[in-house]
């Protein structure tokens, strides 16, 4: 195994392993955001049934079935291979840079942005932060917490739908929120493209559509996710 | 015209080093080296020690001058060495901050020449096409097509100056070694080693010290030769096919 450790440990290997994860990592968001649009249901939902009665199923759904719970294990081993290994780069990049600073720098790029692409290591770590806290809340409440329960067609369901829409009454919380978005939205409009560049994949036909979408992935996503706290607060 | 120059100096590898302001009348067509040349023959006559800069050519070709002018290396003019640049680019009474190339990988040796021997090495490990390719061929003998030609004639305009890792702010390596891997892997003569190449160099590049690359696109924009980012994923998929795809276990 030794040639494959030498390729994981080289530093194209470093940066394929923080590419592909990072790409698993875009995919888990969509699929993220679909369940947590349910949360919106109450805009929709028929006057007799209580709100979140979408969002509560849902959450049953993702943490009983056995497909989705061999899926979230790779997810946690993603967030945690990707941020360790974000922190190593970080790390190593900034010895190679050396102690001694230039007096005066000039940040020319030649594509993309250029705050986001030299701060991937700071955003991460806000975003890592924010993660600690979001699982804590939600994911480790409805694992090990006691959360109400809902009952709906005499099933009975942990009301996860509750203890969201309690954090989302806090003007605080939803501000930290929404710059937690912002944070994962530089990080995005970066990474995006950066991952397919980082696995040889730069092609005159296809980079500029790769860049165009991973731009409007960068903005949707974040802004889909910031969406449901504002207006839950305003208008709930 | 009047310029006010801070430049750092440094007396040997381990010394410390600081800015020092210097006073200098220029002529607006001198190039950014011979304004310097004016500024060490004052310092010659005051016997005073002059300020040690790399050179050579002063064409834009051999990549030897190697300095940061304003915080970019080869200074403000896009596509352009530190011989090129002309001091018309410059205001009168203008202060200008000179400062060495700076990388773990690049000490500095003294003043604003930095040892680049690192580059070097890499080169040493496989930057260069071994097999017989037999005498100068026949124009049209060896069919490669246009667009290929062009593109490794691209990467081939790399100097090796060492601007790209200056730049980078991870002092990466990549658009170096990536410009020699593709300059080389393009061609049928340098196919026979393109696996063994990738493999080799990057290993170098990886115990030199250099940082890893972050597709931040800073060594492109501060390339003199104009050096493509395009050649870092032509690397990323050299390297990963001689890693995973071929049979040498090495």
């Amino acid at each position: 195994m030794s040639w494959f450790s030498d390729f994981l440990a080289s530093s194209i290997g470093r940066k394929v392993v923080m590419s592909l994860t990072g790409l698993f990592l875009i995919i888990f968001l969509l699929i993220h955001l679909a369940g947590n649009l349910q949360l919106m249901d109450f805009i929709a939902h028929d006057p007799a049934d209580e709100p979140g009665k979408a969002f509560n199923l849902y959450a049953k759904f993702m943490t009983t079935n056995p497909l989705i719970k061999a899926v979230s294990y790779l997810l946690y081993l993603s967030i945690l291979v990707h941020a360790i290994q974000g922190w190593v780069l970080w790390s190593k990049n900034r010895k190679a840079r050396g102690s001694q600073k230039y007096a005066v720098k000039v940040n020319k790029v030649a594509d993309g942005n250029s705050f986001a692409a030299s701060n991937m290591g700071w955003l991460g770590t806000i975003i890592f932060i924010f993660l600690l806290i979001h699982l804590y809340q939600f994911w480790l409440q409805m694992k090990l917490g006691k959360l109400p329960m809902a009952y709906y067609d005499g099933e009975e369901v942990k009301n996860l739908f509750f203890i969201v829409s309690e954090a989302y009454e806090s003007l605080g919380y939803v501000i930290f929120y929404v710059l937690s978005m912002v944070a994962i939205a530089y990080h995005l409009d970066h990474g995006f493209q950066s991952a397919f560049q980082t696995l040889g994949i730069n092609h005159r036909k296809y980079t500029p559509m790769i860049k165009w979408v991973g731009r409007a992935y960068s903005i949707l996503i974040p802004l889909g996710f910031a969406v449901i706290p504002v207006y839950m607060y305003f208008f709930m | 015209m009047k310029l006010t120059l801070k430049i750092w100096r440094q007396k040997a590898p381990n010394a410390k080093g600081r800015f020092e302001t210097y006073q200098v009348e220029a002529n607006p067509h001198m190039s950014f080296l011979e304004m310097l040349d004016v500024l060490n023959e004052e310092l010659i006559a005051k016997k005073e020690e002059p300020v040690v800069f790399e050179h050579d050519c002063r064409e834009g070709i051999c990549g030897t001058c190697s300095m940061v002018i304003n915080g970019e290396p080869h200074g403000p003019m896009a596509g352009t060495t530190t011989c090129q640049l002309h001091m018309r680019h410059f205001r009168d009474g203008e202060t200008i901050v000179i400062e060495p190339f700076r990388a773990s990988a690049f000490p500095v040796m003294k003043d604003l020449a930095v040892d680049r021997s690192s580059m070097d090495r890499i080169i040493q490990a496989g930057g260069y096409i071994s097999v017989n390719t037999g005498a100068a061929q026949d124009a049209n003998a060896i069919p490669v097509d246009k667009d290929t030609a062009a593109h490794s004639f691209d990467a081939a305009a790399c100097i090796g100056c060492g601007a790209c890792i200056a730049a980078c702010p991870n002092a990466s390596a990549m658009l170096f070694v990536s410009a020699k891997v593709a300059h080389l892997a393009l061609l049928p003569q340098g196919k026979v080693e393109a696996k063994r190449r990738a493999q080799a160099m990057v290993k170098q590049m990886d115990l030199e010290g250099f940082g890893m690359c972050s597709n931040i696109t800073a060594c492109e924009a501060e390339c003199p030769k104009g050096i493509s980012v395009e050649n870092i994923a032509r690397l990323n998929r050299e390297y990963l096919s001689s890693a995973l795809g071929s049979e040498t276990v090495a």
